[in-house]
């Protein structure tokens, strides 16, 4: 899985709060991506564009098991590369297939709308534009396939242990 | 080469002979805790196999009673895959309710060296019972309660030593605003608690702050076992378990010294809990409009007889609202036995059902624009509990009670001395 695209720059400890506030929680999943940092950042969901990337910080996504991951891919966002995930919302990144990049030095290496490209596999970001060329931490092959089958509910919906989505 | 607590369940659980930080190992599951969110219509999906149903416990916590027809909505759902599947552990509104982790403790649910998962960050709490436990995803606590088993990433472990004995209305609470003050986060490490001064701390104390260890990021916080410990299991679970000490030569990322007895009370400022502690004296003066005592981190009988013992003989400040939340109808019913609800009422407090409530922004205490809440929940982020304008000050429920009755940020040992 590789994509280039334009970035968005955040700081650390961006929390789940943030990505998907409580107000937003009896909303459809389409509805709750339009309250991605609605408190820190006012509009800022409306301006991403389909294919955009996200650039964060230490401990993107500090904070509750809430399906803050499913915003940031329902926003239409290709992959998000952060110096370090939260363990809980890296988990809800493999459960709802969206791809994420552990890279130390990728909050230096980017201003916000400069191109990134990104390969998930191999955790190789750029920023072709500076002729930076960062290598990141590769998830486990484990959770990588995870991804690639489109998360955890996809593979229960083939055996048949869930219902499909409605 | 030796492990800690974590590795060591990692490795039983996993039928490996040794676990390492890096390691992803997938683990046998044995308690899923499912809850109200669950089951919203925007998250559940209808589950067709359950691998144990014996292994599952279902609460209503987060939405209680339901204040809007979708929270309902998620509580039908919920009865139903309770009926469907003939799940025992079921706590629903009524006498044996109550915040997940909270229920874990009322009724032994975690047994030591066991693995339990639930979709709430707090999850953690339970590895005070010396066991592996985490928040996890709602899709997670699908998969687990179909499948039996679910994958950890093995990390680093952080040993804190604890010494001493904590000094009148310094609290559990402190020792953790002291530790995230100092130190920040320890995302992709666990939290291991030990050392001399784990014996003067209550269960509930011990709680506090593992519960509060999903605000340092780690990926499992847990407890050495003792005879308080293995106590408290054994009188509310018949289950046979055996306890884990981490080895003589684990490997930690650090061991770290916390002397107790030499911790004042703290405050986190508003929008973050670590790297933003500050003793309660620097802030101390600002006006509050709602002053919380609550959730799976400070809603135990110890919090609330602590408060009350402060409030008795003294009324809340006018212009301040104080909501005190009981983190469970046990510890509500053994809190009036007690007479410290009974104080709290006649105090001004307001009493609100056992629910995480105003901690999640949910109900029963969410803020309004520009106003200050002293709370001792788990969380003070931005918008955290109501409008994103609103300043979260976080504290110990000492220091929460004591703020109630002056209106304003208050060091509690002004009151306890007086008693």
């Amino acid at each position: 899985m590789k994509f280039k695209g334009r970035v968005w720059v955040v700081g650390d400890n961006i929390n789940t709060d943030l990505i998907l506030p409580n107000k937003a929680f009896y909303l459809t999943h389409e509805e709750q991506a339009q309250y991605v940092f609605h408190a820190n950042r006012p509009g800022w969901a409306q301006s991403v564009r389909a294919g955009d990337i996200l650039i964060g910080g230490r401990n993107f996504g500090m904070g509750s098991s809430r399906a803050a991951a499913r915003s940031l891919k329902n926003l239409g966002l290709a992959c998000l590369v952060a110096e370090s995930l939260n363990g809980l919302f890296m988990r809800n990144c493999v459960n709802f297939a969206f791809p994420a990049v552990e890279c130390t030095g990728v909050h230096a290496a980017f201003n916000e709308g400069e191109e990134a490209t990104v390969n998930f596999e191999t955790a190789e970001v750029n920023n072709t534009a500076r002729s930076i060329t960062l290598q990141g931490r590769p998830m486990p092959e484990q959770l990588m396939a995870l991804v690639r089958a489109g998360g955890i509910y996809p593979l229960l919906e083939q055996e048949g242990l869930i219902a499909p989505k409605t | 080469m030796g492990m800690t607590i974590a590795e060591k369940i990692l490795a039983r659980k996993s039928g490996r002979s040794r676990v390492a930080p890096g390691d992803v190992v997938t683990v046998g599951v044995d308690t899923v805790i499912l809850f109200d969110n669950n089951f919203l219509p925007t998250n559940w999906r209808e589950i067709k196999h359950i691998a144990d149903p014996s292994k599952i416990v279902v609460t209503f916590d987060h939405r209680v009673p339901a204040p809007t027809q979708q929270a309902a909505a998620a509580q039908v759902a919920g009865r139903a895959f309770v009926k469907q599947f003939g799940i025992q552990r079921f706590h629903d509104v009524g006498y044996n309710q109550g915040i997940s982790h909270q229920l874990v403790a009322d009724y032994g649910y975690a047994l030591p060296g066991s693995v339990l998962l639930c979709s709430d960050s707090h999850t953690c709490s339970a590895g005070v019972f010396n066991c592996l436990a985490r928040g996890v995803g709602g899709p997670d606590i699908i998969y687990a309660a179909i499948k039996g088993e679910t994958w950890f990433r093995c990390g680093e472990t952080v040993r804190y030593e604890l010494t001493g004995v904590l000094p009148e209305a310094v609290t559990a609470k402190d020792a953790f605003l002291q530790i995230a003050g100092i130190y920040g986060d320890h995302a992709t490490m666990n939290v291991e608690f030990g050392g001399s001064g784990v014996a003067g701390l209550s269960i509930n104390a011990r709680k506090t702050l593992t519960a509060m260890a999903a605000e340092l990021s780690a990926e499992f916080a847990t407890f050495e076992a003792d005879a308080a410990l293995v106590d408290w299991v054994s009188a509310r679970n018949p289950a046979a378990f055996v306890p884990v000490l981490p080895d003589a030569d684990a490997q930690y990322h650090a061991v770290r010294k916390v002397d107790l007895s030499i911790l004042e009370p703290l405050v986190a400022l508003p929008d973050s809990v670590v790297s933003n502690s500050q003793p309660v004296k620097v802030v101390a003066g600002t006006k509050i409009h709602q002053a919380y005592i609550g959730s799976c981190a400070n809603g135990t009988q110890d919090d609330i007889e602590l408060a009350a013992k402060i409030v008795k003989g003294r009324q809340v400040a006018a212009g301040v609202r104080f909501i005190v939340t009981p983190a469970s109808q046990m510890v509500y019913r053994d809190t009036v036995a007690s007479g410290a609800i009974g104080t709290l009422l006649a105090a001004g407090a307001m009493i609100a059902p056992p629910t995480c409530g105003a901690c999640g922004g949910g109900h029963m205490g969410v803020l309004g624009p520009d106003e200050v809440c002293l709370t001792s929940t788990t969380r003070n982020f931005k918008g955290r509990m109501g409008d994103p304008s609103s300043q979260v000050y976080m504290a110990s429920p000492a220091t929460v009670a004591a703020s109630a009755l002056t209106g304003q940020i208050t060091d509690p040992r002004e009151f306890l001395s007086l008693h």
